[in-house]
């Protein structure tokens, strides 16, 4: 019990210290809001709905990038995987597309799909897909290959094989590579927001900042915060939860 | 795999990218999407090369640069002085953990709206948001690393009295030493996305401004040139660390 005390210490007192210099005249800076003002800007923007708004919209964008990614990523990993000479052929051509910062396609994305959620999501894929495409690739690559001979042994066909051998033994790692493209969907989302396009969190916080209203902009903040950990948190319930091929791998690092 | 296999594979890789650059070439001498949206190879790697050669795209490319190393810089530097406060103690892990955790979701770029209330637009704010974001790679490695060191070696640091700067110095960095570099490499990629993401949303220059006005003001070929001239820096960047890496880590594989 004293541990969560102890690491409950360092955001009190830099909460308190925020707090107190608010009480001195010569130390108040208008734009650092007071704590209490920003937990009530927080309340009546979840309360009057405008936060929720903001949230499902960012996470619309989110979810769509990172859906699309998870579909190509997948598929090409699976393929890339499962035969080697394909992939030493076509993955230079990934390596040189792969270091290109997600937001520099910010400008070509708006050009292409103008603002809204199309040119959000496009943003979003293009930065999930290459962590679930190598992660896939690698996970399939590491199958045991006396499982791959079994299926050869049982005659299976190219898609039961797939279904019943490959992705059965892989799953666990490319949950991982999964739970980090989600990661990554938020961040890029609320990026992308923040950079130009006029909806969700990262919007709200811009206006809220350029509207000098600063409390409320702080509460997006915190919100986003709380936001992102709850995200990572739930995957990783979910994780947790649906993969016993994961749990199998976490118990075994654990021995 | 024998010589003559690599050698049809590395062929194929570079057909495989050539073909790729053909289809692009007869999609966009086809029109099959807009022209203005999607310019051919030819046409984006002569501007690309006219920029080269007229010397317009070093400035914005050097300014990239330089934004994204020294808040790279910042960040590794605070990340391993933090990480190894951190865990130095079980106190002091217990007392950081919980705030590290709410902190480490959140997207960087939700704090561009406060770093330009803190410092304005100014290069000083790109800095500080670049640290800020790409400090989470390498902050957990440190910790990862700084806590797994071999304990019989701090022993025959113990025995032969070293001060704790020596102890610092000679056996905890060196043997964190794999985990932070890779880190950092992690967190320089991330420098490099929050360098663009600065200069957009700040106006400071670089290429990301650059390719935000070669949209607005549809020069496209200029607006894929500077896309292409960021992913060179992410690759080259990528792989000087590597390089780096190989250098410093040299005497492991001695061992």
């Amino acid at each position: 019990m004293s541990n969560r005390w102890l690491g409950a210490l360092i955001p009190l007192v830099i909460v308190g210290a925020w707090e107190g210099l608010w009480h001195f005249e010569s130390l108040r800076m208008d734009s650092l809001s007071r704590p209490s003002d920003v937990l009530v800007a927080l309340y009546h923007g979840l309360a009057g709905g405008t936060l929720l708004v903001a949230t499902v919209e960012t996470f619309e964008a989110a979810l769509l990038g990172f859906l699309v990614a998870a579909a190509i990523g997948l598929i090409v990993g699976i393929a890339l995987g499962l035969t080697p000479w394909l992939e030493s052929v076509v993955g230079p051509s990934i390596d040189a597309m792969r270091p290109v910062p997600s937001v520099a396609l910010i400008p070509l994305a708006l050009m292409i799909f103008g603002f809204g959620v199309r040119m959000e999501a496009a943003v979003v894929a293009f930065a999930c897909l290459w962590p679930i495409l190598i992660v896939t690739i690698s996970a399939v690559r590491s199958v045991d290959t006396s499982l791959l001979n079994v299926a050869r042994v049982l005659e299976m066909t190219a898609w039961q094989r797939m279904v019943k051998i490959v992705l059965p033994a892989a799953l666990a790692r490319i949950a991982v590579g999964l739970q980090l493209a989600l990661a990554i969907s938020l961040v890029v989302a609320v990026t992308v927001e923040i950079v130009l396009n006029p909806r969700g969190l990262g919007h709200g916080m811009m206006s809220a900042q350029q509207a000098m209203r600063f409390d409320q902009m702080y509460a997006q903040l915190l919100w986003i915060g709380v936001v992102g950990w709850g995200l990572s948190a739930g995957s990783q319930a979910l994780l947790n939860i649906c993969s016993p091929a994961y749990r199998a791998e976490r118990s075994k690092e654990r021995a | 795999m024998s010589a003559r296999t690599r050698w049809l594979n590395r062929i194929g890789a570079i057909g495989f990218a050539l073909l790729l650059l053909a289809t692009w070439q007869l999609l966009a001498m086809l029109e099959v999407i807009s022209p203005l949206f999607f310019p051919s190879p030819t046409r984006t790697l002569g501007e690309l090369w006219s920029q080269i050669v007229s010397g317009k795209i070093w400035e914005p490319f050097s300014e990239t640069v330089l934004r994204m190393f020294y808040g790279w810089l910042v960040a590794s530097l605070l990340g391993v002085g933090l990480g190894a406060l951190i865990a130095g103690s079980r106190t002091s892990r217990q007392l950081f953990t919980p705030t590290l955790e709410f902190l480490r979701p959140m997207p960087a770029s939700a704090i561009i709206p406060v770093a330009i209330l803190a410092f304005g637009l100014t290069n000083k704010m790109s800095t500080a948001v670049i640290a800020f974001g790409s400090i989470w790679p390498v902050l957990l490695a440190a910790v990862q690393g700084f806590s797994s060191v071999e304990p019989r070696l701090l022993e025959v640091a113990d025995a032969m009295r070293m001060n704790a700067w020596d102890r610092f110095r000679k056996v905890s960095l060196p043997s964190a030493m794999p985990d932070i570099l890779a880190g950092a490499r992690v967190g320089l990629a991330i420098a490099l996305i929050l360098a663009v993401v600065t200069e957009m949303q700040a106006s400071l220059p670089g290429l990301g401004q650059s390719i935000l006005m070669a949209q607005r003001s549809y020069r496209t070929p200029e607006l894929y040139a500077g896309v292409v001239m960021l992913g060179v820096i992410g690759f080259g960047a990528s792989m000087l660390l590597q390089w780096i890496e190989r250098c410093i880590l040299r005497w492991r594989s001695v061992q």
